[in-house]
């Protein structure tokens, strides 16, 4: 009882925290605000997914979680890299 | 036992959601990048790792092994403050705009080329 009043409670905060990266994705003034959106929008996510499988009872959700967290971290390493200096791989 | 444990995780959820919240409005809030940089790097990170504690206990009170869970929590952990530090190299990098002005003596050793 407590537990799913809990759940729905984090449930909402990971939304409207998504909802939240969402606009600094799209307003950003520079890119850099956008690469910074889009890792809190990659955390957020991976909070959502985990909530998601605890909430539906689905532990194989966990391992998509994971897979979101490195392709966000991958994302934001060659997207500042390239920001910095202009290539990715030298 | 079970009890114990699922209030724990309940509680947890709770202050996970309220991290989670503080980063997301700070990034939002915050007036230039540098101070951006701060909330979603400490407090989102916070946020997910509420979030996996109260998964893994969860797990304990079904008596599943949380081993996703553990690995998502350590690479969160270890990846959070890497990609802060490239993003903020990246930024001094761009000489983005401060609101506490230019750094009082020119930053050296970031950019190799």
């Amino acid at each position: 009882m407590m537990l799913n009043l809990a759940l729905n409670i984090a449930l909402g905060a990971a939304s409207l925290g998504v909802l939240l990266c969402t606009w600094r994705l799209l307003r950003g003034p520079d890119e850099l605000d956008r690469v910074l959106a889009l890792d809190t929008l990659a955390m957020n996510a991976v909070a959502l997914i985990v909530l998601l499988g605890l909430r539906w009872g689905t532990p194989l959700l966990f391992e998509a979680a994971l897979i979101v967290a490195m392709l966000g971290f991958a994302a934001t390493v060659a997207l500042s890299r390239y920001l910095t200096r202009g290539d990715v791989v030298e | 036992m079970n009890t114990v444990l699922e209030t724990l995780a309940a509680l947890t959820l709770l202050l996970a959601a309220f991290f989670l919240l503080v980063g997301a409005i700070g990034l939002v809030r915050l007036p230039d990048f540098y101070m951006r940089l701060h909330a979603p790097t400490k407090a989102s990170t916070l946020g997910v790792g509420g979030v996996l504690v109260a998964s893994l206990l969860l797990g304990l009170a079904q008596g599943r092994p949380g081993m996703a869970e553990l690995l998502i929590t350590l690479f969160v952990f270890l990846t959070a403050p890497v990609s802060a530090s490239l993003m903020a190299q990246a930024a001094l990098h761009r000489a983005l705009p401060s609101r506490a002005g230019p750094p009082a003596e020119p930053v050296t050793g970031l950019s190799p080329d």
